[in-house]
């Protein structure tokens, strides 16, 4: 029992980063781009989120809470602008879509890993790596302890750093957004018919270019908690590639959640647990390389899967990769 | 209301007039812009970006050893280029070249293990390309039998397939093919003279190899009849199903196609260049070649001149890494830039920017209508 309870613990922790890579990656496709340089921004959230409040402290700052706004702005900024990159050269310059997402993984892996390599090499210890205080904001709890030590539940939803809730807020917000508010509408008609939507009135160069911008941020989010919260099992330190798949596990997960943020929940929760399960069920006959790679096997097979059953409400945006010049109608 | 029919501050018109050598002086402006900007990059670690440009390309091909070193990093590079070539033609976004090569390579790396005295070099050598091929080949037909019979998402199909050719290395690595004499590191064992390839001018045979694949692969895309299916399956599948073509087939049989070619490419690393297998095998070159084949709009012969351009930068970024202490990532990051550059400037070359000519329309851009609601827009482009 203990055993379950610390693996589905561990499962929620490893979903969080899947999470908030396919909340961003929903929101990005629901406008009918499909960007699938996840990877790299989510590389580029994970070194701007360690980089910001790195600095700040060697600036002399202190406050480990101003650390953490920095660390968030920076995240969000550094991914946004990747997915600003990804809008200007599909949006406006009428790039293929695919290639240009494969372009923005490669350049947001080569930035991580050469800004995460040089300034660690320039640091007198050789790593790049924060203070035990911003680690701290970042990992402890938010609960208080007497909340945690309930039997069962407390572990399970009390016991966890502030990222985790904030994934979870983040997907009900999203979900709203899409099924309930004017604009949320209007964004996934700008997704399913952008000719149509365009006729109506519907700014679609505006709206594409919000959601993917706004969406990438998210999944910078996603590399954040991958640097500050899972690197090197501790957090707060620069991890040569430590995005590692990461991203391009959550655009598959977008379609295995079928676009919808309440499915990305618990779809990323497989997903986590997936990830880490080797570490409280291993299984003697399986070598631990083999278990290693469940998640992409498994994503395979669900990929697959998804695709032999089509059901109306499964459907990708109708628009979804293709560019849309008004000039072409 | 004037302002209702004013006319935009910037208009586009498709041109299709440009003169080839217009087209390429247009793409050279973008890869010297690109390494312009990734210049900032190297400006801001403090470094001299021209000192830094020119001990990259001294360092890439600098003398003899060096170019020769280079050659062997393009090698696979364009193998793998070509092989990705007839897929994405017919718009089927394999990027799993990487684990195609990497089964390629394992399946080579069998015989090269276990049976490199129980046959003669030549049978042993033609072997290992054989089975290779045949691995590379599986691994393309997975994707692409999903893809034809259910639709199933082949970017991230072949992207799995990527990481499980990986595991199942790690495992060979880790368990049955580790080196018994090896100081328990799991290595596997450096092939035996028998199964490594041959060398011709300083460079193993790989090299013919893959320029008698580009000829062969220009006129198989340009003039052949496989060919001219898989680019009218990737203009419209419709078309090419009106046309009586079986489209099922032609996608399964590129794919198998392609990812025969790039397990090849995997035989050449391991005989050719590594001599053993291990997780860097396919160590990014299935990525790369993505953009070495678009950078080339999947012409053949174009990409030999980019795969060059992008194995200088991988090759170069070792040496400023020495030099500088620049991380190798720089090659990375640089050649990522000049695909943006690449991707952006098709668009200048596509399209003709008109700006609105001020002593015509001398009333303030309040409001921008759309174009095509414009009456005076016909009279103007006359004008």
């Amino acid at each position: 029992m203990d055993n379950l309870i610390n693996f589905l613990t561990a499962g929620i922790l490893a979903a969080t980063p899947l999470l908030f890579g396919v909340l961003g990656e929903t929101l990005t496709e629901k406008s009918g781009n499909l960007n699938l340089g996840v990877e790299g921004m989510m590389f580029m959230g994970a070194i701007a989120g360690i980089l910001g409040p790195y600095y700040y402290e060697k600036a002399g700052g202190t406050n480990p809470y101003l650390a953490l706004v920095i660390a968030l702005l920076c995240a969000l900024l550094c991914a946004g602008l990747g997915a600003l990159i990804f809008s200007v050269l599909t949006i406006t310059l009428r790039a293929n879509q695919n290639v240009t997402g494969l372009a923005l993984t490669m350049f947001g892996t080569g930035f991580a890993n050469y800004f995460g390599e040089a300034v660690g090499n320039s640091d007198p210890s050789g790593f790049l790596s924060v203070s035990t205080g911003v680690k701290g904001i970042f990992n402890n709890p938010i609960f208080p302890e007497s909340l945690a030590n309930l039997p069962v539940v407390g572990k399970l939803f009390f016991s966890h750093n502030f990222m985790v809730y904030l994934a979870v807020i983040l997907a009900l917000l999203l979900a709203y957004f899409l099924g309930h508010t004017r604009t949320g509408l209007n964004l996934r008609a700008v997704g399913e018919s952008p000719a149509t939507a365009d006729a109506a009135g519907i700014n679609v160069t505006l709206y594409k270019y919000l959601a993917t911008c706004v969406g990438g941020a998210m999944t910078g989010l996603g590399g954040l908690y991958l640097s500050m919260n899972a690197a090197a099992g501790v957090g707060g330190a620069w991890v040569y590639n430590c995005v590692n798949g990461y991203g391009w596990l959550a655009v598959a997960l977008v379609i295995f959640a079928v676009w919808n943020p309440k499915r990305a929940l618990w779809c990323s929760l497989i997903f986590g647990g997936l990830a880490c399960m080797r570490y409280y069920y291993p299984i003697s006959f399986i070598p631990a390389s083999i278990y290693d790679i469940v998640p992409y096997i498994v994503t395979a097979v669900v990929l697959v899967v998804v695709s032999l059953k089509h059901s109306r409400s499964n459907q990708p945006p109708e628009s979804l990769g293709l560019s849309y010049f008004r000039e072409e109608r | 209301m004037t302002d209702k029919h004013q006319e935009p501050l910037i208009r586009l018109a498709k041109r299709s007039d440009l003169s080839r050598g217009k087209k390429w002086a247009i793409r050279l402006g973008a890869i010297l812009l690109a390494l312009v900007v990734g210049s900032l990059f190297i400006a801001v670690l403090g470094h001299n970006p021209i000192a830094v440009y020119r001990d990259l390309l001294s360092g890439a091909v600098g003398g003899p050893s060096a170019t020769r070193a280079t050659v062997r990093v393009a090698i696979p590079l364009l193998g793998a280029a070509l092989a990705i070539a007839p897929a994405f033609k017919m718009k089927f976004w394999n990027i799993g070249a990487e684990g195609q090569i990497m089964v390629g390579a394992i399946a080579a790396t069998y015989f090269a293990l276990f049976w490199y005295d129980k046959l003669p070099k030549p049978v042993l050598l033609l072997v290992m390309a054989l089975v290779s091929l045949i691995a590379g080949g599986i691994w393309g037909f997975l994707p692409a039998f999903c893809k034809a019979k259910w639709g199933t998402n082949e970017t991230l199909f072949t992207l799995m397939l990527n990481y499980i050719a990986l595991g199942i290395e790690a495992y060979l690595q880790n368990g049955p093919w580790k080196d018994p004499k090896g100081t328990g590191f799991p290595i596997i064992a450096m092939f035996d003279q028998n199964a490594r390839l041959p060398k011709v001018g300083g460079i193993h045979i790989g090299w013919i190899v893959v320029l008698a694949l580009t000829v062969g692969m220009f006129l198989y895309l340009r003039y052949s009849k496989h060919g001219y299916e898989i680019t009218v399956v990737g203009e419209s599948q419709r078309t090419a199903r009106y046309a009586g073509m079986n489209v099922s087939k032609i996608i399964m049989r590129t794919m198998v196609l392609s990812g025969a070619i790039a397990g090849l490419m995997g035989f050449l690393v391991v005989s050719g260049a590594d001599y053993t297998l291990n997780t860097g095998t396919s160590g990014g070159v299935g990525f790369t070649a993505i953009i070495v084949a678009w950078l080339a709009h999947l012409n053949p012969f174009a990409m030999v001149l980019i795969a060059g351009l992008l194995s200088i930068l991988s090759k170069g970024s070792n040496t400023i890494q020495t030099n500088f202490k620049i991380p190798a990532s720089a090659a990375d990051v640089l050649s990522a830039i000049i695909l943006f550059f690449m991707l952006g400037c098709e668009f200048f070359i596509n399209y003709r920017l008109i700006f609105r000519t001020s002593k015509r329309n001398p009333a303030p851009a309040a409001h921008v209508p759309d174009e095509q609601n414009d009456p005076k827009k016909e009279d103007r482009d006359l004008g």
